[in-house]
């Protein structure tokens, strides 16, 4: 028997959306989320959500790009093969400057990137939600918000309840 | 705006004067729903007649340049025209144009993201995709200019036989990082901004292969509140490093030609003057892709006049500069009193291609000048002849730079005259095959307008206006 997976309960705009989740938020729910097809302004706050750490993967990246380039054309082109050109130092930081720009922002880029995807925890290619009939409109036009049953404060009827007093237009079980 | 649904609870919207009100980015109040409509549609459904005809049309013309760099492979760079004293020829001009049409895609996604240019969401997928495919155009011409293609590999820094390394003093190994870091980064940027896309793709689609081929592209996104968190995030970030990523790319092209000592050439002007003339040159392609689409694709409640005409804007406003900077150039050969730069561009506007630089001041310069008027930013067709009078006039600049420069440097004994052969001509017309493949490709299986970008853009996306659901009192207790 399949176990079930949360409550969803399906908004037509993003407004009720957004009162549904500060009452939530303020319910003291952990493990729920906010479905919406576009990123809706204010619901972070909302929901109570944090900073996002992404920016320190790109940070990351940037300075790993920046080294690696110094430190690959010190290598190249004064400590294992040293190519004297018209006079010019071995190795000097400025002309060495514009490869390494360019790889702190390349590997800055693919921190960015990958770091959204760690945090994100995908790729995902199987989630319960995908499988439920009316959820592909999240995609469309319309706003969902899941109450997962492994939340603590998770009770069938309670929960249900408060989606139901939330102006909610339809409220469904998700089975795993 | 009008008086909405909440009248009916009683409620009343007060409306801002009719002269406060902001035009609408999505015209005719589309809904949400309409938007993914419109734009997927474009991917669903049997390709219509004329992507099978335009389609046929640019494979041919790919596959002919093919053919044409598969000749030079095996031949070598005597079929074209270059040979002393222009060394480098179409080659370099058909580089130097294609990545600098690139540079209006990064332009429209990350720099008029940062200024918070809303208008931007309807059309920057579509100058995205350009700027890829453009790159890869760009990309062909210093790759096979070099004679023996097949040892490409050398300017990576990849260990060889000979164990030298690249040497990085010089500009030309600066442009393989920067071309390099363009396309990728341009290409991460793209398709992040895809994944929610490929989603709404995913969830509409009906056959096995296209939920196995979108969903797996959309990497299982569900359009999660903490997914949009991290993602918005991340999208800001990209367009922060997407920023001086597209002013050192045509910056480092241009010091390709800079840091030699040749007159023309030899100028501190040239990173901001190649940037600019990039930029606008990518408009003019932009707007050249975008009118028929529009038309063709029936986005006009997305691409409205109003997009174009801010393009046009922009189009002048960097037409403008381009016309300042080449100015600029001759006052300063003139001031120098430098008889080599005085000549170089004494030579440029009278000497034996006196007719190209012609061509690049009445395209560049003298064309968009006519953007100042309303009548012509809003004459769609007018636009869009003027959009590839700019494509055509920034060759010209690009081969005056090249050309120009080249046959005519200080020693009589070192003067030539520089023609194309018909495979140089060949082989640029293979990278517009090559080009528009790809753009059909796109234009066919991905979402051309960014989707939920627009979606977050109309006015019932916003939890506080009257169209998204807010009451008078607001929607926050």
């Amino acid at each position: 028997m399949p176990q079930p997976y949360g409550l969803i309960a399906e908004f037509t705009t993003p407004a009720a959306t957004l009162h549904a989740a500060e009452k939530i938020r303020d319910a003291g729910f952990r493990r729920w989320d906010v479905f919406t097809p576009y990123p809706v302004h204010g619901m972070d706050k909302a929901m109570g959500l944090k900073n996002s750490p992404v920016g320190w993967f790109a940070f990351l990246g940037g300075v790993a790009g920046y080294a690696t380039g110094m430190l690959m054309i010190w290598f190249m082109n004064r400590f294992d093969y040293p190519i004297p050109v018209g006079g010019k130092p071995m190795f000097s930081p400025f002309s060495a400057f514009p490869p390494s720009y360019e790889l702190t922002i390349l590997f800055g880029a693919f921190g960015a990137l990958f770091g959204m995807l760690f945090l994100n925890r995908l790729p995902r290619l199987h989630h319960p939600l995908l499988k439920h009939a009316s959820f592909a409109r999240a995609t469309h036009d319309r706003f969902f918000i899941v109450i997962e049953t492994d939340d603590p404060k998770y009770r069938e009827a309670d929960t249900r309840r408060l989606l139901e007093s939330l102006a909610s237009e339809r409220i469904e079980l998700v089975e795993e | 705006m009008v008086e909405v649904a909440n009248m009916a609870k009683g409620v009343t919207i007060v409306a801002p004067p009719k002269e406060l009100e902001r035009v609408p980015l999505v015209a005719n109040q589309r809904s949400l729903g309409w938007v993914s409509d419109a734009v997927a549609g474009i991917a669903e459904g049997r390709a219509p007649r004329w992507w099978w005809i335009a389609f046929s049309v640019a494979f041919v013309v790919m596959l002919t340049g093919f053919a044409l760099i598969g000749y030079l492979m095996t031949t070598g760079v005597g079929i074209w025209g270059v040979g002393h004293p222009v060394m480098w020829g179409w080659a370099i001009v058909n580089f130097v144009w294609w990545i600098g049409i690139g540079h209006a895609g990064t332009l429209i996604s990350a720099i008029l993201f940062l200024l918070r240019q809303r208008w931007r969401t309807a059309v920057n997928r579509a100058a995205e995709a350009m700027t890829i495919f453009a790159v890869m155009c760009a990309g062909i011409f210093p790759l096979i200019h070099i004679g023996r293609i097949w040892l490409g590999w050398w300017l990576f820094p990849i260990p060889n036989a000979n164990s030298i390394w690249p040497q990085f003093h010089s500009p030309l190994m600066w442009d393989v990082f920067a071309v390099s870091t363009y396309f990728t980064v341009s290409l991460l940027f793209w398709y992040m901004g895809l994944i929610p896309d490929l989603a709404v793709l995913r969830d509409r689609a009906r056959t096995r292969i296209r939920q196995f081929l979108y969903g797996l592209f959309a990497l299982g996104w569900t359009g999660s509140n903490r997914h949009w968190s991290n993602y918005e995030k991340a999208y800001l970030i990209l367009a922060g490093l997407s920023t001086p990523l597209v002013l050192s790319v045509h910056s480092i092209v241009s010091l390709d030609f800079s840091v030699s000592q040749l007159p023309g050439w030899h100028t501190t002007i040239f990173p901001p003057y190649f940037v600019v003339g990039a930029i606008f040159s990518g408009f003019g392609m932009v707007l050249t892709l975008l009118i028929p689409i529009r038309k063709i694709c029936h986005l006009e409640d997305i691409i409205t006049e109003r997009h174009i005409d801010l393009m046009c804007k922009i189009t002048l406003a960097m037409g403008s500069i381009v016309g300042y900077a080449y100015a600029t150039e001759v006052f300063i050969a003139w001031y120098s009193g430098n008889p080599y730069e005085r000549f170089a561009f004494w030579n440029r506007a009278f000497g034996p291609y006196w007719w190209a630089y012609w061509i690049m001041i009445a395209c560049n310069v003298i064309a968009p000048q006519t953007f100042w008027f309303k009548k012509v930013r809003r004459n769609l067709v007018l636009v869009w002849i003027l959009s590839i009078v700019v494509n055509i006039g920034m060759w010209f600049e690009r081969f005056v730079i090249v050309v120009t420069s080249l046959n005519r440097e200080f020693l009589p004994a070192n003067w030539g005259f520089y023609r194309p052969t018909w495979v140089d001509i060949g082989t640029y017309a293979g990278t517009f095959g090559l080009f528009f493949t790809f753009f059909l490709l796109f234009l066919r299986y991905l979402p051309v307008v960014a989707i939920a970008e627009v979606k977050g853009v109309t006015p019932q996306a916003d939890p506080h206006h009257p169209l998204g659901g807010a009451r008078e009192e607001g929607p926050h207790t």
